[in-house]
């Protein structure tokens, strides 16, 4: 309220905002505008691109597959993260700064090298295959299979699930579980009936990141997968630079870009109790 | 303690994780002295053939001069719309202020294909294909949302009532910017910065569709020599890599650690 033009009342801000936002519509908003015209214009107008997605049964099974294989990354994420992100929250200053620093090493190393350790550790030769033989158990396959995928791609989008799991769990005040241990309860009862819940929130946020980030996963799959481990993202590229049918390479774009967007759109109302959850406790 | 067992349990499970996680960058390092051209662990024999393969191949060095430029081209860019946009926001405040965040955080979530198939649309109409500017604009859309997070994660323990002085006392809004706002959102655009650099530096997908063999980006020419046969250069630019990231956060620690304590 002073006497000076007040610096917040102008349109300013917004302005300011102007540059990122002609970026975005640059490169973003035009491109994927882009994608969908094509998707309905080429070869002709009409629905064709959709019908044919829809009626290849290659494109269901890769469209299923992707959410499987998204769907176990996820799963295993989350059992990973857990016990991890908890054991962060609870321990002191130097082992904390220790187990962070195991969640950021991996991106200390260009992401496609990352994924030649994995095709060093999974193939049939492999670290991961000799130590099974010296065990005693038979050869897996691991490499250009599913399974081989997801142990990578769990490996690259751990982080992400650690890290929204610890800042929720950080916020955990422990002397909950005390005070319910005293009244009699039994540990495992604490665990479900107070810590779990209570840090189910991180669980989602992490969950829903990890998932979105796993359906439009591109080089992991392509250089750790097989023809029975494709991607819809692999279909795409095929799509678009091996046949140049960009209507068809189009249509998947959007049918993936409508999953994503529709799994963020579902998840986002239990993102959001996080906030209250969080508020309510301080 | 009573919870001996579980503790011990917990121990080993985050042990292992903790192994699963650093495992592949450990794997990196001693492959990339392989005496032999082939990715067999563990690598058999010594040398260092790979890194002078590295430092001496036009096209490996020439990717990485080019990845170099462009990175740091993108965090200066990146750096300077993300700064202001992230002002812009906080600013702004309601609900006006939570979508434009919410708009210029989706570069995150759109798939990389789908992105990049869009990008290689447009470029291949407008002649960006393989250009600076069309790897520039590319990458700094992707940093875009990096940089906003880490200055707006600044600008919200930002105390405003300090402007407020600043301009009371006489300064005029360029000056209260520069002596007042700047140096303490200074750490938040820092680390935006970094994380442009990084972003830029890492970018594959996008680069993959729009390069050409004129300007070619190192994880491109990382890609492409995956694909084509098993090289162990590759090890050896991962293990630079890591060396230098070492460095620059090492660096980073023992300078915020002193700074922290003056």
């Amino acid at each position: 309220m002073s006497s000076k033009p007040a610096p917040r009342a102008s349109r300013g801000p917004l302005y300011l905002t102007l540059p990122a936002l002609a970026v975005l519509v640059l490169v973003m908003a035009v491109p994927l505008g882009v994608i969908v015209l094509r998707s309905f214009m080429e070869p002709e107008p009409g629905f064709a691109n959709y019908v044919w997605f829809f009626q290849t049964k290659v494109n269901i099974t890769v469209l299923l597959r992707t959410f499987s294989i998204a769907s176990w990354v996820t799963v295993c994420c989350v059992l990973a993260a857990y016990p991890y992100a908890f054991a962060m929250s609870v321990a002191g200053p130097r082992l904390r700064l220790a187990l962070i620093m195991c969640v950021l090493v991996p991106f200390w190393v260009s992401g496609v090298v990352r994924t030649l350790a994995w095709v060093i550790l999974l193939q049939d030769s492999g670290v991961i295959n000799r130590v099974l033989l010296s065990m005693g158990f038979e050869k897996v396959r691991l490499i250009r299979t599913q399974l081989g995928v997801t142990i990578g791609m769990t490996q690259v989008l751990l982080p992400f699930m650690i890290m929204p799991l610890y800042a929720v769990m950080r916020g955990i005040d422990l002397r909950l579980l005390q005070a319910a241990q005293s009244l009699g309860a039994h540990p495992i009862k604490t665990f479900f009936q107070i810590y779990l819940p209570l840090s189910l929130p991180g669980v989602f946020a992490g969950a829903t990141i990890v998932f979105i980030l796993a359906l439009g996963f591109y080089i992991t799959p392509l250089l750790l997968g097989g023809p029975q481990s494709t991607m819809l993202s692999t279909l795409i590229q095929q799509q678009v630079l091996s046949l140049l049918n960009w209507g068809r390479g189009g249509a998947m774009g959007v049918v993936l870009l409508i999953v994503t967007f529709g799994v963020l759109g579902a998840a986002s109302p239990f993102m959001r109790r996080k906030y209250q959850l969080s508020g309510g406790s301080r | 303690m009573n919870l001996n067992l579980p503790r011990l349990l917990l121990s080993l499970t985050c042990l292992l994780i903790a192994i699963w996680l650093v495992a592949p960058t450990f794997v990196i390092i001693p492959m990339s002295f392989a005496g032999k051209k082939s990715l067999v662990f563990p690598p058999q024999g010594f040398s260092l053939q790979w890194y002078e393969n590295f430092f001496t191949n036009p096209q490996w060095i020439g990717s990485l001069i080019v990845s170099a430029k462009l990175a740091v081209m993108v965090s200066v860019v990146a750096t300077v719309i993300g700064t202001m946009a992230a002002i812009g926001i906080e600013r702004m405040k309601g609900r006006g202020a939570g979508i434009i965040r919410a708009v210029l955080i989706t570069p995150m979530i759109v798939p990389g294909v789908v992105l990049a198939v869009g990008i290689y649309a447009v470029y291949l109409d407008t002649r960006l294909v393989g250009t600076w500017t069309g790897y520039v604009l590319a990458h700094t859309l992707l940093a875009i949302p990096f940089v906003v997070i880490a200055v707006g994660a600044n600008l919200a323990v930002f105390d405003e009532r300090l402007e407020t002085a600043a301009a009371s006392l006489g300064a005029s809004r360029l000056t209260t910017f520069f002596t007042i706002t700047l140096p303490l959102i200074l750490p938040g655009i820092l680390s935006g910065a970094l994380f442009a650099f990084v972003t830029s530096f890492d970018e594959v997908i996008v680069s993959l569709f729009i390069t050409s063999p004129q300007l070619k980006t190192l994880p491109v020419q990382i890609f492409s020599s995956m694909t084509r046969d098993a090289d162990p250069t590759v090890a050896a630019v991962g293990s630079l890599i890591f060396l230098a990231t070492s460095l620059i956060i090492g660096l980073g620690l023992i300078f915020g650690m002193r700074g922290r304590r003056v």
